[in-house]
């Protein structure tokens, strides 16, 4: 046992692999990315190893970054980003996880807004079978001085066996008084009636689901340098679990 | 081409269909009618083979094919189409995506070439033209957002795609205004009044077999069929009403 690794106990480790990240540990410090205002910063991370990736992303006055994430391969795949917006900078995360078998995936975030008019965007989709674990633990912490704030979370999860398991946590923190956060969290299966159509018409059964599938990711990645590579990445992983 | 002999179902443990014996040949319009409850839209299910509809006795031929023996999508690339009561909502994927797909799924397990983009797009402009659905709402994803005619009216603009041999129609004049109806009427016309065809209307109204004239009407009730006559059973059934007729 590795004294110094997390535990459960640690709330941004609480559904992590745990003999996994103590083998691991200690972990490299995480990556700095400093980008200066006025900036454009994006970066694609696609996790098909099963590695841990840490971030930390300080947005200057001003500046966007957008991070697009397919988290995908290995037995335990970790992201985790921590963020903090200066005055009007922006913020974009499009991520997508999918696993089957016993994998064990998770995005971890922390959204800082540190000053007043930035502006915050995560669509998080992931899609599970098998006795996978997905986990999305999400906080968007809000100062006091940081008003006109303007964040959004959108949180999806499809089950593709009963015996999957989503875990997500959209959090808000939130010292200031004129802000705009929503967030929205949802975990369900396919639309069974929505499958009977699409096979009524002739679609064999397995072509139905990555059809709905592939509407259910389709989106994260818009905008993204890397967006055809990232898609098929995804399709192919979906075409293992259906 | 379909023949129903003493066919039983269930939904869930409940028996819904209880013997209905049926017969349709190719050129001819069946109307089935009959009150709330009596099994119709069961009978559209058990036919494409939604899950959770049982069948416990009888059979179902479709060309002199078990059709019970088939998967959902295997009775439809067998060339039978259930036009739903309620057209499902399906986010994210477009129509012209899903009718593509839908169309050359049923060609593929025919043996026969997909049918490439432009001419699908051919395809598709005629039948939503002769429908009056402008190529935009072919772009929108399946049925969201479209109001209750217009999802009839993308039920029908589907089967002049698919042009199925058979076509079973769950109240497909439910939630239409009379300019629609017609149109939707005319649309069964063009696409299935056709020699080598067959349509199973499903409805509780006989204002819609104005415009498709049935070659038979049949009552159904509690799970049987308890009359057949010619089109002017349905002018009886409207004006003295199902109650009157099975006293």
């Amino acid at each position: 046992m590795n004294r110094n690794a997390p535990t459960r106990h640690d709330e941004a480790w609480r559904y992590s692999d745990i003999s996994t990240v103590e083998a691991a540990w200690p972990l490299a410090a995480p990556e700095s990315i400093i980008v200066p205002a006025g900036g454009n910063f994006a970066r694609t991370i696609l996790q098909d190893t099963g590695s841990i990736h840490q971030l930390d992303i300080a947005i200057g006055k001003g500046a966007t970054t957008a991070i697009h994430v397919l988290n995908i391969g290995g037995d335990y795949g970790r992201v985790e980003l921590n963020v903090t917006l200066h005055e009007g900078a922006d913020f974009k995360l499009g991520a997508v996880q999918i696993g089957g078998g016993t994998q064990n995936l998770e995005i971890i975030i922390t959204v800082t807004h540190a000053e007043p008019k930035a502006t915050s965007s995560q669509i998080v989709r992931s899609v599970l079978a098998g006795t996978a674990t997905g986990t999305y633990l999400g906080k968007v912490a809000v100062v006091r001085d940081a008003q006109l704030t303007d964040s959004v979370q959108s949180v999806k999860a499809m089950l593709l066996d009963r015996s999957a398991t989503a875990n997500a946590k959209p959090e808000l923190e939130i010292y200031a008084d004129d802000v705009k956060c929503a967030h929205g969290c949802a975990i369900g299966e396919l639309d069974a009636m929505g499958l009977f159509y699409l096979q009524a018409r002739g679609i064999a059964p397995a072509d139905a689901k990555k059809l709905m599938l592939q509407a259910f990711v389709a989106g994260v990645f818009e905008g993204a340098a890397d967006e055809d590579i990232l898609i098929e990445a995804a399709l192919k992983k979906l075409d293992e679990l259906v | 081409m379909l023949q129903i002999t003493n066919l039983h179902a269930n939904v869930g443990d409940k028996p819904i269909l209880k013997g209905l014996t049926l017969s349709l040949n190719a050129g001819e319009i069946h109307a089935i009618m009959g009150p709330n409850g009596a099994g119709k839209s069961t009978l559209g299910y058990v036919l494409c083979g939604r899950p959770g509809y049982e069948v416990t006795e009888g059979s179902v031929t479709f060309n002199g094919n078990d059709l019970l023996d088939l998967e959902p999508h295997e009775r439809a690339a067998a060339g039978l189409f259930l036009g739903f009561q309620y057209p499902v909502e399906i986010p994210g994927v477009s129509n012209v995506q899903f009718l593509r797909e839908a169309l050359n799924a049923q060609r593929k397990n025919r043996g026969e070439a997909p049918l490439s983009g432009a001419g699908f797009l051919k395809v598709a402009r005629e039948q939503a033209g002769a429908l009056g659905m402008d190529m935009d709402m072919l772009k929108r994803p399946v049925n969201v957002g479209f109001s209750g005619g217009e999802k009839k009216r993308n039920e029908m603009v589907q089967m002049g795609i698919i042009n199925p041999a058979l076509a079973i129609l769950d109240e497909t004049d439910s939630g239409l205004d009379i300019d629609a109806l017609r149109t939707v009427g005319d649309g069964i016309n063009r696409i299935m009044r056709k020699p080598d065809k067959a349509v199973l209307l499903i409805t509780h109204y006989q204002r819609l077999l104005d415009y498709v004239k049935p070659d038979f009407v049949h009552v159904l009730d509690n799970g049987r069929i308890t009359r057949t006559g010619g089109a002017e059973l349905a002018l009886e059934l409207e004006r003295d009403g199902y109650k009157e007729l099975a006293a």
